[in-house]
């Protein structure tokens, strides 16, 4: 390896590539599927279904209070697989990398994504590397993909979601964002501001065990935050959803924060939470078996699928009064995850 | 919930219930000036608390709303001079201007930022001499005094690389120029909150001694603008009095007004929907004219176009309410606006598309 930064080189193909990926993500994700090189992995087929997803990841910065780009990599795809209540099988890792970005950075960051993986019990299976020259791709950009089993037989969507349907939540919103924004150094806050992010799987699996065929949706609140998640959720099962105001988990810097710049936290990104739809009939087990979990410690009721106003979202505030909740317009905060 | 939410929540049903009685029978159309209050009332859906005698109509309070066209197509047209770097706050980043948005220009390679404070222009000037920054000042009395410490600031340091666009107005000229008009019977106003702190709430006694109509300067909880209504239905005679006792005082901030009268001087200026109402806005005075970005940039904003079907100036000057627009949540909607009442997020359009009616 010549210096302590990546050239071009790396991205070749050949010797110095073979170098950084032995070097660096072999030596990182350290499993003997990606240890034999191969350009595609072979797994055994789990036998059911299975769930496939991807996403890339181009936060800025790179690193911020409680998470990295590393770890939202992972968490993300884990998440998402998690939301078609299929276990983590194998992930794959496609960088991009600026021409210059100093090798310690990148191994730091590798670092973090196998501590993530093992959390979340998958390995990192395969991979890409691309250089691209300086001045472009901002460091680095990092897609994930993922393929889970599914573990459950019965349909896990909004089209399962019924009225009277109990809706919950992991934990306290508007914590990535929040930490992000903090850490871009454009204000100079004071404020305990963590990122939530991390790998769900064992909470929904947890879940999953408490509710049975009682849950019927399962998603994470990344961009567009809450909102999104409900608004969607009530256009799909063409439903109406109520939330209270009150009951939804704020924390106090957050809050903070929101206040300051006049931000809604219902329509920031979450990195590290749930939204359930589950049956009336098991919403409480489900909510203990949330409470019991070390990233559920927080959960919530904190609302209703509901037959009036089909297709919106209402919430009621805590004077009583309702109003709409409708999909955030444009983008509110640039290159959160 | 904090504990002063749980104690606004207290008193929101008790307040809610004496207004009901304070107004009995009759009829009263009160307006707001600020924003901020047209966000907090549709926040709180405070209108579905209160009884069906009082109407609350949207006044010129939002500072984005109110800046006309042929401003609006000047900040585009200095977005697009190569060597500017338009600062802006980020919400006239999406207001229709004649023929496009700041954010339209954005993907085409206009250098616009967007900044939460004119001292991080000054900033960005100041770590990129090479551009020339130009602010785009709008806001009113609350606004203006931070335009001009970052102003100041930049003239300090010898950051001659920064102007600043003022498109900036002052609170007390348009419900001048709406009582002169006659159009809606206005029976009181909620005096802005934000702005009073800056003049003080004895700039608004005119309403009373030249109009006959009362004001109460209210703060932004809902207990907050219950109280002021309640106190406005309860006046005997009109008079200008303040709610938000703990920011407002009848003399205002005298360190922001000075400021103020060092950096800028008042000028005729045109509100959409309203017209132009002389020494209504602000202008750079003299001794800073080298800051103006109107004198250093030679631009050619085109011929203003009104959007067509757009009753943007009807809602402003509280005579109409959004639904009643024709193009109100079909063709115009937040995610696809026409006027800047519905893109802003202070705008009464925005506000009332967010708390329609849920029933049915």
């Amino acid at each position: 390896m010549t210096g302590d930064r990546v050239l071009i080189g790396h991205g070749s193909g050949g010797k110095l590539y073979r170098d950084l990926v032995r070097d660096v993500f072999v030596a990182a994700f350290a499993n003997p599927v990606l240890e034999r090189l191969d350009d595609a992995a072979a797994l055994a087929s789990p036998g059911g279904r299975i769930a496939l997803t991807t996403d890339a990841h181009v936060v800025q910065p790179l690193e911020f209070p409680g998470g990295d780009i590393g770890r939202l990599s992972v968490s993300g795809t884990v998440n998402d697989l998690a939301t078609a209540a299929a276990r983590p099988l194998a992930l794959a890792a496609a960088f991009i990398i600026e021409e210059g970005f100093l090798l310690a950075d990148l191994r730091r960051l590798c670092a973090s994504m196998a501590r993530t993986a093992e959390e979340a019990c998958v390995p990192i299976v395969t991979g890409d590397t691309k250089v691209v020259q300086r001045g472009l791709a901002d460091g680095l950009y990092i897609t994930t993909t993922g393929v889970g089993e599914i573990v459950v037989d019965h349909d896990v969507s909004a089209a399962a979601v019924r009225e009277g349907d109990a809706v919950l939540l992991s934990g306290s919103i508007g914590d990535h964002s929040a930490a992000v924004l903090a850490a871009r150094g454009e204000f100079h806050f004071d404020l305990a501001l963590q990122s939530d992010c991390a790998p769900l799987w064992s909470l929904v699996e947890g879940a999953l065990a408490a509710g049975g065929t009682a849950v019927r949706f399962l998603r994470d609140p990344t961009r567009g935050g809450l909102t999104s998640v409900l608004a969607e959720l009530a256009e799909s099962a063409d439903l109406g959803v109520e939330i209270e105001e009150e009951a939804v988990p704020v924390s106090p810097p957050v809050r903070a924060l929101c206040e300051l710049l006049g931000y809604d936290p219902f329509v920031l990104a979450n990195e590290g939470k749930m939204v359930l739809v589950v049956g009336p009939e098991k919403a409480d087990e489900v909510l203990a078996a949330l409470r019991r979990h070390p990233l559920g410690a927080q959960a919530a009721r904190i609302g209703a699928v509901t037959s009036a106003h089909p297709r919106r979202v209402a919430l009621r505030t805590a004077f009583g009064t309702r109003r709409v909740l409708d999909m955030p317009i444009g983008e509110l905060l640039p290159r959160i995850c | 919930m904090t504990e002063k939410d749980r104690q606004a929540a207290a008193q929101v049903p008790r307040l809610a219930a004496a207004l009901a009685e304070a107004a009995g029978n009759r009829s009263f159309t009160f307006m707001e000036v600020c924003g901020t209050h047209t966000m907090a009332i549709a926040r709180y859906g405070l209108r579905q608390l209160l009884p069906p005698g009082i109407r609350l109509v949207s006044g010129p309070g939002c500072p984005v709303c109110v800046t006309a066209m042929p401003d609006l197509d000047t900040v585009v047209a200095m977005a697009r001079l190569p060597e500017v770097t338009l600062c802006t706050f980020g919400d006239l980043v999406r207001v229709p201007a004649s023929h496009t948005t700041l954010a339209v220009e954005r993907a085409a390679g206009a250098d616009v930022r967007v900044v939460y404070s004119a001292l991080d222009a000054v900033q960005i000037a100041a770590d990129e001499p090479r551009r020339q920054v130009v602010f785009a000042g709008i806001g009113f009395e609350t606004t203006a005094p931070t335009i001009a410490a970052a102003l100041l600031t930049a003239w300090e340091q010898g950051v001659v690389n920064f102007s600043v666009l003022s498109m900036h107005k002052t609170m007390p000229a348009p419900l001048r120029a709406l009582l002169d008009a006659g159009e809606t019977q206005i029976s009181g106003f909620i005096l802005p909150g934000h702005v009073s702190v800056i003049t003080g709430s004895d700039v608004f006694n005119f309403l009373v001694d030249d109009y006959g109509v009362g004001g109460v300067v209210a703060g932004f909880g809902p207990q907050d603008v219950l109280g002021a209504l309640l106190a406005l239905v309860r006046q005997q005679r009109p008079q200008i009095s303040i709610e938000y006792t703990r920011a407002v005082t009848s003399q205002g901030n005298r360190v922001a007004q000075q400021i103020i009268a060092q950096v800028f001087e008042p000028c005729d200026a045109e509100w959409r929907g309203l017209g132009m109402i002389p020494e209504s806005g602000l202008r750079l005075s003299p001794a800073y004219a080298g800051f103006d970005a109107r004198t250093r940039f030679a631009v050619d904003p085109g011929e203003p176009r009104e959007p067509a079907g757009c009753r943007c100036g009807e809602v402003l000057r509280g005579l109409v309410d959004p639904p009643e627009c024709a193009l109100f949540g079909s063709n115009c909607t937040p995610e696809e606006p026409i006027g800047a009442c519905m893109v802003s997020s202070e705008g009464s359009c925005a506000a009332y598309y967010r708390y329609q009616d849920l029933e049915g």
